[in-house]
């Protein structure tokens, strides 16, 4: 008895050591992050270049994006390639209702067009996307995998297309040429387009929105967590794992799935209202089929399902572009004394060559989640043992089971 | 009054009729199967009754007309599927798969855990793999554990469609054991099975399912018996 008892112990009190331990380790690490997000702005700035806050700027849009079709293609397991489309919405709400250009169509609006406040706007881009999420999911219900892919990508396409034709009848959205002179983000009187002086210090336009978004991809990040956490949360896991089954245990897989690719896209209509704000210019070319596939890719290499492997993935894949841009010609013409391949055209070598080798030799991603590593692990060492077991057990369960407790003890 | 009642159920594939106009009728505490060779429309039927399939016919369930039920309703009325090839939630844990089996219930972290013990204590295997992934399973623990997800719904009518598909002897047998133990604690079974042996000889009834009809429904013993269903299901022709 007392030699059977002995393992069942132990393996009870190490998770609990380890996981007041790893609590400790969270609590600590998200202050350490929460701390270098806080000052990286200022870094970056006070190595005096705004093409690099520019970027972090971009890369919380990203982060925002990413969690947004993590949602829909890591927790639902709902391949989607038209995401981008939710970006275009958000953007283009946010455009459209804080610009000059609806003048152009509606004289009756006034010379100036609307220029809502961010509060109305942002929440309003979020539910418009978020319609369209639903408007996208509704003819797909029954589609999965390559086939869900295609209608998606069509999807993607053809709000894009609609925003570059759009011109007429009506000049809606300006088609290919774009709604320019977008409003900065505005508390009040407060303007984000501007840098603004607080005594000796001045804060740089791009610093306030680094700020801004990044409150607001936290926010997204939490939500995110607490979705996953949910029942809801659940339900997705399972409509991922299979839909037969998850419908069998009572799960209303219409309007889950319908729920999933609203959730997703209002995340992405938010980003897309914040990238309206930010550039100042929209066009339909920001919006095509290869910025769908960046953003899955950045879900797919960091580790689909898994938030800090989606962070990491679009950390690495906004960043390294952009530093090959900026290093990889000059490196080129010290090295060879000529550039012999185009920055732009390593980048999406760059892409290629990432993806290829993540597939190859981390299937899960870079960072999947940590309790799913641990398991296969610890499956992988007991494996030749569990498969003795499984023989012995079909020849005669109770003594296998005594015999290999006697081997382990 | 019997719990499941099937009257004249039609279930297409477009134009293909695999079930024609078939009727069943199930007591509350009994165990009746439908036996039948590839393709005579088991699985249909119970994807039908389960409102996985669109399906013409009167189906009464435990008050309930079944056809003005979704399939995602039937959980929480007592109504589990265990579906054909299992399916399990491969990335996820042997108890995380448990306890999705109560989504429909809506109880407390204390009923979630009665609920596992219970589970456990029918299928101590489960309990020994908790932690381990379900897709790293045997194929018999997998049936279990499709098994024991369903019973943690509570269910009074449990359908269990092919549970010794493709595996070993031994295995299916463990798989019977457990399934007759669940029915002795008062769940009403309905098997599907084309191990006409082994699920006459678990059930009081069967119904033999032959191109989508209906060809015999009798007791067990009487089927087991009848020199018709020994030639053509239970391969005793060669003896």
């Amino acid at each position: 008895m007392m030699l059977s008892f002995t393992p069942d112990t132990s393996s009870a009190r190490s998770p609990a050591h380890s996981s007041a331990h790893s609590r400790r380790n969270a609590i600590l690490g998200s202050a350490l992050l929460a701390l270098a997000v806080l000052v990286l702005p200022i870094l970056i700035s006070a190595s005096g270049s705004m093409t690099w806050l520019r970027i972090a700027d971009i890369a919380l849009l990203y982060i925002m994006l990413a969690l947004g079709l993590n949602i829909v293609v890591g927790f639902a397991g709902l391949l989607d390639l038209g995401y981008i489309a939710f970006f275009a919405v958000g953007a283009y709400v946010w455009a459209l209702l804080s610009s000059p250009h609806l003048a152009q169509a509606f004289p009756a609006l006034g010379p100036e067009g609307l220029h809502w406040p961010m509060w109305v706007i942002l929440p309003l881009g979020a539910c418009i996307a978020g319609l369209f999420g639903v408007l996208l999911g509704a003819p797909t219900l029954r589609l999965r995998g390559d086939y869900l892919a295609i209608v998606t990508l069509g999807f993607g396409e053809i709000v894009r297309i609609f925003m570059n034709n759009l011109n007429q009848p009506i000049n809606l959205t300006n088609g290919p040429q774009g709604i320019t002179r977008i409003n900065p983000v505005m508390f009040g009187q407060f303007s984000f387009g501007k840098s603004v002086t607080f005594g000796s210090i001045t804060v740089p336009s791009l610093m306030l929105y680094y700020y801004l978004f990044a409150a607001l991809a936290v926010l997204i990040v939490v939500a995110s967590i607490r979705l996953q956490d949910s029942r809801i949360g659940r339900a997705w896991e399972a409509i991922r794992e299979d839909e037969i089954a998850a419908r069998a245990i009572g799960i209303n897989t219409r309007n889950i799935k319908l729920l999933a690719f609203a959730m997703g896209a209002s995340f992405g209509g938010v980003a897309g209202g914040l990238f309206a704000s930010l550039q100042g210019f929209i066009s339909p070319e920001s919006f095509g089929l290869m910025d769908s596939i960046c953003v899955l890719c950045m879900v797919v290499l960091g580790g689909m399902g898994h938030i800090p492997g989606v962070i990491l993935g679009t950390l690495l894949l906004t960043g390294l572009p952009e530093a090959l841009r900026h290093w990889a010609g000059p490196a080129q013409q010290a090295l060879l004394g000529k550039v012999v391949i185009d920055p732009e055209a390593l980048r999406m070598l760059l892409f290629g060559v990432a993806l290829v080798l993540v597939m190859q030799f981390r299937p899960a991603g870079l960072w999947p989640s940590s309790t799913r590593q641990r398991e296969l692990e610890e499956l992988a060492d007991t494996l030749p043992d569990d498969e003795n077991d499984n023989d012995d057990d079909d020849d005669d369960d109770d003594e296998a089971s005594q015999r290999s407790k006697e081997v382990r003890s | 009054m019997s719990l499941l009642s099937v009257r004249n159920l039609h279930v297409a594939y477009g134009a293909i009729q695999a079930v024609r106009g078939i009727n069943l009728d199930i007591a509350a505490g009994e165990r009746v199967c439908l036996i039948g060779s590839n393709g005579a429309g088991k699985t249909t039927t119970l994807k039908a009754l389960a409102r996985l399939l669109p399906a013409q016919g009167e189906l009464h369930y435990d008050g309930h007309d079944l056809q003005r039920l979704p399939a995602h309703g039937l959980a929480k009325r007592g109504l589990a599927l265990v579906p054909e090839g299992r399916g399990v939630f491969a990335r996820l844990t042997v108890l995380e798969n448990l306890l999705m089996g109560t989504y429909s219930r809506n109880s407390s972290k204390g009923e979630q855990e009665a609920d596992v013990q219970r589970v456990f204590g029918l299928l101590p295997r489960l309990a020994e793999r908790a932690q381990q992934l379900a897709g790293t399973l045997s194929g018999g623990e997998q049936q279990m554990l499709a098994i024991g997800r369903a019973l943690m719904s509570h269910p009074k009518l449990l359908l269990l469609d092919e549970p010794s598909m493709g595996l070993a002897p031994i295995m299916v047998q463990k798989i019977f054991d457990v399934i007759r133990s669940v029915t002795e604690q008062g769940v009403t079974l309905l098997l599907v099975e084309q191990n006409a042996h082994l699920a006459l000889s678990l059930c009081s009834r069967g119904y033999v399912l032959s191109n989508g009809c209906i060809t015999m429904q009798d007791d067990s013993k009487a089927l087991l018996a009848n020199p018709q269903v020994q030639a053509t299901y239970l391969g005793m022709h060669m003896a």
